[in-house]
């Protein structure tokens, strides 16, 4: 079998990092990603990392793209293969034509390389040892030493890349200028001893325009900013740690009295989830924002609290960024697997709120949107992520922010309210739409209290076991479900160049992957009709898009269709008409899967025999 | 039944307060608890502090787990506002209400099922944290509302009312309070009201972590010989450390106490706590002497009661988060949202 041509690519391409974790390779490879995307080229970086601090193997994976192509492609391009421990597996990855660069110093058997890729060795190793004694020096330069190869490979601008370096190094400045000898170190390695550049390029653009750079959870924590958030209690796991890390740096910057220096919030690490969702609830009943941040463990030991949110009607917000369960699972993968435990925790009859943001932008918009909605419905609202977007840099639009935008503090009567004679029963639904008002605690000294429970009781909080108050109350509870159907963020449609009957519902993460599927599916004359759901419980407009065609695919990045089962079981729909297209390997989900299994379904569904690719 | 309303006629001359009040704008509903149950007279006694120390009831947040104790809100304070949460979570609950708003007067009410069992765990961190708070636990020994099993400050060798001997080792609350820090700590005993009122205006007084363990006969289920909380066992054994008088700093009370026997201690807003000493020995400013005398008696077999520790200047958790002085739920916009020009600073970092 001939060789088959070395891939030739300009702007469109994945490369991967092979390095082993705890050896200080993460900076310099953002800095790889961050010096395409200022040379105005689309990026879409990926950590790939186990559960452990120090010594085992982890990966940096790039896709440049200057179609904006953001979602995981799938395959490697080019692989730097800085880890022997993993490097069989590493070469084994690389798609035919590929390039594999490692460190040649130590001879590697000619039966470890394939012959159908293209192999650049460099004695990293070796120059190291021979420019610098000290060996933290060593390890820390050879990152960039790499970094500087790759700029002569990839014919990147060695200024971009110096600026970047500099930008790190703004307090530290004496770090400058080594880190910038030792990127020249490697790009005059390669300049002078291997061919430059490879068939893989990246070549300026302007494909970049005003986008940011940003991690989910960075976004979401920053959204609670805005959104008046003042109470912060969590637990650590991950991936959601890092929010509340985030959080309070975003407070630290943007939350002290100029004055006084004093905190105007409260982050309070808490001996564990049951203690963080507690704390939480207590402050919402006293009227202040308050939200944890956690994933699907400890969803579940919140659940008890999350029913007493519900019935007891106190505004809380859960920021779940969703790793792979069940159990321990894989807590450094990526997965959508905990809509059911979410949208029906706790005991009892619950339903509760999910906003499913697709990338940092809506991470930052939901975050802040759901406050006011946890104090307009009264309940726990719940704020999906995922790890892929929340522990990614991803590209986005831009933060945007309306100065007249006012908080919605929902329906709290006043001290002057109750004095006016208005009757106040904490559980009355006065507007018909299901929300009663309440009272913080200390607002009038013979008016307006209430005892909270999570025990049954009468329109009046007066506690009660007759059946009838309690029908009475659950109804009104539906009723409110109902009302917030109109108030999360609507779905959003994209219609296909010709009618369809086939149509395919998606949400959060898994956007960019479909956008890229749909492209790649038209191309193949298939065209389907997109509805990027962003909340539940459900728009009307969900089940209009459902009636409007015949089949529906349901992508999602969980083994149970866990959207679908919600649509089946809140939108009264046959469920033989929605086809479950699933992912949940732990691996962001691809366009190239999404495509490849949609296609072959229509193939099916057309009686057309599928064609093995 | 609770949910019968209480008649709310006055005496035309029953004794008010400095504002006014008089005892019964402090009283809630009637009490669904057992006639006799020692929690009936923690009820009683909170009641009276409150009236006594002229607090308006609206500024009280009540907050409390599951249980008989956890019931007894609902028994007192009837204007101001009330949380009968998640059993063993009242610590965090009153955690997050008090991060809210540091303004008003929080009373964590529990039982040592709900402390010492399952909530063991959030007791501990709220202690350690030094919420301010007045944290009361209504120790029985005894799980009543499921009917009379053991719970865990139940005494090794006590016996339940079925005959059955408890195994395990208890667990001594206001030990462990000790040791965690709480910058106030008490034990005291239902049925003495004299005691006890002058410690629960203490701690509502004290500004930190106030813990008390009020031993409260189950009159249902632990209340028969062979108990170690039922009234007779705790009368015999019980060792007072001091007697308390309370004053208030707001109106100071002349007191005349025999100067060798006294002695003040003066809280952070003024209020003085006159502590009549029995043990003349006893210093209620050294915490390590407390927990040896605490571990002393029990070996001994006695319940010590009274005051046992308290730090005069303590912190609370809002000083540790250096948080401002004006309530997080009271803050708005203007305090909170940074707004559209940081925001444009932010994204042009981001690029």
């Amino acid at each position: 079998m001939p060789a088959p041509r070395p891939i030739s690519s300009v702007n469109d391409f994945v490369i991967r990092f092979a390095n082993v974790n705890g050896s200080g390779s993460a900076s310099a490879n953002e800095m790889f990603a961050r010096a395409v995307m200022r040379m105005g080229v689309p990026v879409s970086p990926r950590n790939i990392f186990p559960s452990n601090i120090q010594g085992l193997p982890t990966w940096y994976e790039v896709r440049v793209t200057e179609a904006g192509h953001l979602g995981a492609r799938g395959g490697v391009d080019m692989m730097v293969a800085m880890n022997p421990q993993t490097f069989d597996k590493d070469v084994a990855m690389i798609e035919p034509g590929g390039y594999l660069f490692y460190d040649s110093t130590k001879p590697i058997p000619a039966g470890k390389f394939r012959d159908d890729i293209t192999v650049i060795g460099v004695p990293l190793t070796a120059i190291c040892n021979s420019e610098y004694s000290d060996p933290r020096q060593r390890q820390l330069f050879k990152n960039i030493i790499y970094l500087g190869v790759l700029s002569a490979l990839l014919d990147m601008e060695p200024a971009v890349l110096e600026a970047l370096i500099g930008e790190q190094y703004k307090s530290k400045e004496k770090l400058i200028q080594p880190n910038v000898h030792a990127l020249h170190l490697g790009r005059d390695y390669a300049l002078k001893n291997l061919k430059c550049p490879l068939g893989l390029t990246v070549k300026r653009a302007d494909k970049v325009g005003d986008m940011i750079f940003v991690e989910g959870n960075s976004a979401a924590a920053l959204g609670a900013v805005y959104g008046g958030a003042t109470v912060c209690a969590w637990y650590p796991i991950t991936p959601s740690s890092s929010l509340a890390d985030a959080f309070t740096k975003h407070c630290g910057k943007l939350r002290v009295d100029p004055q006084t220096k004093k905190a105007r919030y409260a982050i309070v690490q808490a001996e564990d989830e049951l203690a963080s969702i507690g704390m939480v609830i207590g402050a919402g009943w006293n009227g202040a924002r308050a939200f944890t941040a956690t994933s699907g463990p400890g969803i579940s030991l919140m659940s008890e609290f999350i029913g007493l949110s519900y019935f007891a009607e106190i505004p809380a917000v859960i920021f779940n960024v969703q790793r792979a369960g069940p159990s321990t699972g894989m807590p450094t993968r990526t997965q959508q697997c905990d809509l059911i435990s979410c949208a029906y925790a706790s005991h009892g009859d619950t339903k509760h709120v999910l906003l499913f943001p697709e990338d940092p932008h809506e991470a930052f918009e939901f975050g802040a949107q759901a406050f006011d909605l946890a104090d307009r419905l009264q309940t726990t609202i719940f704020v999906m992520l995922d790890l892929d977007i929340g522990m990614n840099h991803r590209l986005c639009r831009p933060f945007r922010w309306d100065d007249s935008r006012r908080y919605d503090r929902g329906k709290v009567m006043t001290a002057a309210e109750l004095d006016s004679g208005r009757d106040f029963g904490r559980y009355l639904d006065v507007d018909g739409d299901g929300i009663p008002y309440r009272t913080y605690p200390g607002t009038h000294p013979t008016k307006g209290s209430f005892f909270t429970r999570g025990t049954s009781r009468d329109r009046y909080a007066r506690y009660t076991e007759e059946g009838p108050p309690y029908v009475d109350n659950m109804q009104r509870l539906l009723r409110k479900f109902e009302t917030a159907k109109d108030m999360v963020p609507r779905p959003l449609t994209a219609n296909a160049g010709k009618p369809t009957k086939f149509g395919v519902i998606y949400y959060g993460s898994t956007a960019p992957a479909m956008d890229e599927a749909i492209d790649m599916l038209e191309a193949r004359g298939h065209h389907i009709d997109r509805m990027r759901v962003r909340a539940f419980p459900f728009h009307s407009s969900v089940p209009s898009f459902l009636a409007d065609h015949d089949f529906v695919f349901v992508v999602e990045q969980n083994r149970d269709a866990q959207l679908r089962s919600l649509i089946v079981n809140e939108c009264n729909v046959d469920p033989v008409r929605l086809v479950p297209v699933l992912h949940f390997d732990g691996t962001p989900i691809t366009a190239r899967f999404i495509a490849k299994t949609i296609g072959e379904r229509i193939d099916t569904l057309h009686g057309k025999p599928a064609v093995v690719s | 039944m609770t949910y019968l309303a209480k008649p709310k006629f006055h005496h035309p001359d029953l004794p008010k307060n400095a504002l006014g009040f008089t005892h019964r704008d402090y009283e809630g509903s009637v009490s669904t608890l057992c006639a006799g149950c020692g929690h009936d007279s923690i009820t009683g006694a909170l009641i009276q502090t409150f009236f006594e120390l002229s607090i308006e009831p609206h500024r009280v947040a009540k907050i409390s787990g599951i249980g008989c104790s956890s019931k007894t809100p609902t028994y007192f304070l009837g204007n101001s506002h009330g949380f009968n949460s998640v059993h063993g979570r009242m610590p965090s609950v009153l955690t997050g209400a008090n991060l809210a708003n540091r303004d008003l007067i929080y009373l964590g009410v529990s039982g040592d099922g709900d402390s010492a069992s399952i909530g063991f765990g959030q007791f501990a961190h709220a202690i350690r944290r030094g919420v301010n708070m007045t944290y009361i636990v209504e120790n029985n020994g005894v799980y009543g509302l499921t009917k009379g099993q053991f719970s865990a400050t139940a005494d090794r060798g006590s016996k339940s009312k079925r005959g059955v001997t408890n195994t395990d080792n208890s667990i001594d609350l206001v030990a462990i309070a000790l040791q965690l820090g709480a910058t106030y700590v008490a034990r005291s005993f239902s049925g003495d009201k004299q005691q006890l009122v002058p410690i629960l205006k203490g701690a509502i007084e004290h500004k930190g972590a106030a813990f008390i363990d009020v031993i409260s006969p189950c009159i249902a289920f632990n209340n028969h010989a062979g108990s170690t909380k039922s009234f007779d066992y705790v009368r015999e054994h019980n060792e007072a450390v001091n007697r308390l008088d309370f004053i208030s700093g707001r109106a100071p009370i002349e007191i005349n106490y025999d100067p060798g026997t006294v002695q003040i201690v003066e809280q952070h807003d003024g209020s003085k706590l006159a502590l009549r000493k029995i043990d003349a020995d006893y210093d209620v400013n050294d915490r390590t002497a407390a927990m040896g005398f605490l571990q002393r008696h029990a070996a001994g077999g006695q319940i010590v009661t009274g005051l046992l520790y308290v730090e005069s200047e303590a912190s609370d958790l809002h000083t540790h988060l250096s948080t401002v002085e004006r309530p997080l739920n009271q803050l708005g916009e203007q305090d909170l949202c940074p707004g559209s020009t940081a925001l444009a600073k932010i994204n042009a970092a981001l690029r």
